[in-house]
């Protein structure tokens, strides 16, 4: 069955045509990765799939159900969550906080005046279980702006997990990290596609990380869909080599 | 028990003793009563400013236009309805909130300058109606001939028309439930989301939160409030004035709350607490009076951007 379908998704701003016709469609459980060069059309798609603006032609449907015209946080109701390229946090919150609220949120608790002690209790035990996921159960007291960049990397994906994704959007979960930290987050990556068995779609730049990772890779460029299939097709694919990997390399 | 919490318990501690006790010090130190319970209704008023500005980040210029509806609901129902204090409190309360959730439903979805611009557009609107409807309002006049009634408790009747003491702790009364509610939504789940959509609007929408709903709620809350302290404000003047409505009234509220600390709980209740007080005695020495209220906030701005309360918070955490 497949989680995410996108059918013939072209997105215009004025002229310039971002997307262009792209279609694509993602299993159950599948890890696929969306590279392509700068100003490729990548965040465009993820901002089609996520609700942050609407094409100007296709379809979009989220476990069979077509959300083409659904604002973000109907979205994130059905079960999609997103993180973005520039960190998106509540940075003068602590790390609780943080997590706190997209748990409250996806329990429906968001327009209540008063939660019980019971369902406070749940909420605590959920954030517990959320942070020690994404390995921040020491920091949970720390305001999430302190933090270095990659545990504020951390604090996000845990923010979108606490939602219950059953997609997660990742929007260059690496950017402007350094090796250690790239790794981490990459470990993170493979747990929560391995051991929770997330359905997982990951903009990224380090190749490294997309072919560790992905099970199926969609190449952009120019807004369209050059090519898509295993990491190994993918390398193999000499349009793809001479569009993006050999410039890459 | 943590020291962050010890220190939140003194402070309360200590402002709740001031507010109890204002009658008995205001007086040593060259105030009045009367003074006290201006700062109160103010105070209220700033504060119910601040659940929009400081909690859900959204700036509305036009607020009073909610605390003059208060006002002109409190005094027609007193004039025209009944000789009841809560139930004027009531009306009150409820013109300048149903106002409030009825615009706030088509502006709900600006943002920043527009949306503070359209906020301003119709609190004037409010004002031009009430300066151009004498037959109901008393047009420039203001809306005259009415006065708060006594309190009937069944057993016994509560003098707060000539006891100034009495009055006072009558809107001490009303203020403590009215900031109580406030604070008690802040802590909520709900409250939470206010504040997530202050923090970062576009991570509280892809968080799930219908973010122009709650801010329309939170606009609503907001101009109920206004409009419980509007109607407390008719019954210290026992007065209803067009120049509540102006906008320059609700930049009085936006001052007060960001002079005091708009981050802060009881900031704008000190930022209003600073603001009468200089009106009142400076209002005696110089018509001018403004002009240094004016100097007094943009040194606040300049050297203390988290406001009066923000940089002794600030001392007392060094």
């Amino acid at each position: 069955m497949n989680v995410l379908e996108v059918h013939n998704v072209t997105k215009r701003f004025g002229s310039l045509i971002a997307v262009r016709d792209v279609s694509l469609s993602v299993p159950k459980s599948q890890l696929r990765a969306i590279i392509g060069p700068n100003g490729a059309g990548k965040t465009t798609f993820f901002n089609l799939i996520s609700g942050f603006s609407t094409p100007t032609a296709g379809s979009i449907s989220f476990d069979n159900r077509d959300i083409t015209a659904l604002p973000a946080h109907q979205r994130v109701a059905l079960g999609m969550a997103r993180t973005f390229q520039i960190t998106e946090i509540f940075p003068e919150l602590t790390v609780f906080e943080n997590v706190r609220i997209g748990i409250e949120v996806a329990s429906g608790y968001h327009l209540r005046p008063w939660i019980s002690r019971s369902e406070k209790a749940e909420v605590h035990r959920r954030i517990d279980d959320t942070l020690k996921l994404v390995a921040l159960e020491a920091k949970t007291g720390r305001l999430v702006g302190e933090l270095a960049h990659g545990d504020q990397r951390a604090a996000e994906i845990a923010m979108a997990l606490s939602l219950r994704p059953h997609l997660l959007l990742l929007d260059e979960p690496t950017a402007g990290m350094g090796d250690q930290e790239t790794y981490e987050i990459t470990q993170l990556i493979r747990r929560l596609h391995r051991d929770a068995d997330l359905t997982i779609v990951l903009i990224e730049h380090d190749m490294r990380v997309v072919f560790h990772l992905a099970d199926r890779i969609s190449v952009l460029d120019q807004g369209k869909l050059l090519a898509e299939g295993t990491p190994q097709e993918i390398a193999a694919n000499d349009v793809v080599q001479a569009a993006y990997l050999g410039k890459a390399a | 028990m943590t020291t962050e919490h010890t220190r939140k318990l003194i402070a309360l501690t200590a402002i709740w003793a001031a507010l109890l006790l204002a009658p008995y010090w205001m007086a040593p130190l060259g105030g009045y009563t009367a003074l006290a319970t201006r700062v109160l209704v103010l105070g209220l008023a700033a504060m119910s400013v601040n659940f929009l500005l400081g909690f859900t980040g959204v700036l509305s210029f036009g607020h009073a236009a909610y605390f003059g509806l208060g006002a002109y609901g409190a005094g027609l129902t007193l004039k025209f309805l009944a000789p009841s204090t809560p139930l004027s409190l009531l009306f009150g309360m409820l013109l300048g909130g149903v106002a409030g959730a009825i615009l706030g439903a088509l502006i709900a979805r600006r943002r920043g300058v527009y949306f503070a611009m359209v906020t301003i557009a119709f609190g004037q609107v409010f004002y031009y109606i009430a300066f151009q409807w004498s037959s109901l309002t008393g047009g420039d006049d203001g809306l005259r001939g009415f006065s708060r009634q006594p309190l009937d408790l069944g057993l016994v009747k509560i003098d707060i028309l000539s006891n100034a003491d009495n009055f006072y702790y009558f809107v001490l009364l009303c203020f403590a439930l009215a900031v109580g509610i406030m604070g008690f939504l802040l802590r909520s789940p709900f409250g939470r989301t206010m504040i997530a959509i202050r923090e970062n609007e576009r991570r509280a929408r892809f968080l799930g939160i219908p973010v122009e709903r709650h801010i329309w709620i939170a606009f609503t809350l907001s101009c109920f409030f206004m409009g419980f302290a509007g109607a407390l404000y008719a019954l210290v003047n026992n007065f209803a004035d067009p120049r509540g409505l102006h906008y320059s009234q609700s930049g009085d509220f936006v001052m007060m709350a960001v002079m005091g600390g708009m981050r802060n709980f009881w900031g704008p209740l000190l930022g209003a607490t600073v603001f009468v007080v200089l009106q009142d005695y400076l209002s005696s020495v110089t018509v001018n009076w403004m002009s240094f209220v004016g100097m007094l906030f943009v040194l606040v701005v300049l050297f203390f951007p988290r406001g009066l309360l923000g940089f002794v918070r600030r001392k007392s955490d060094a």
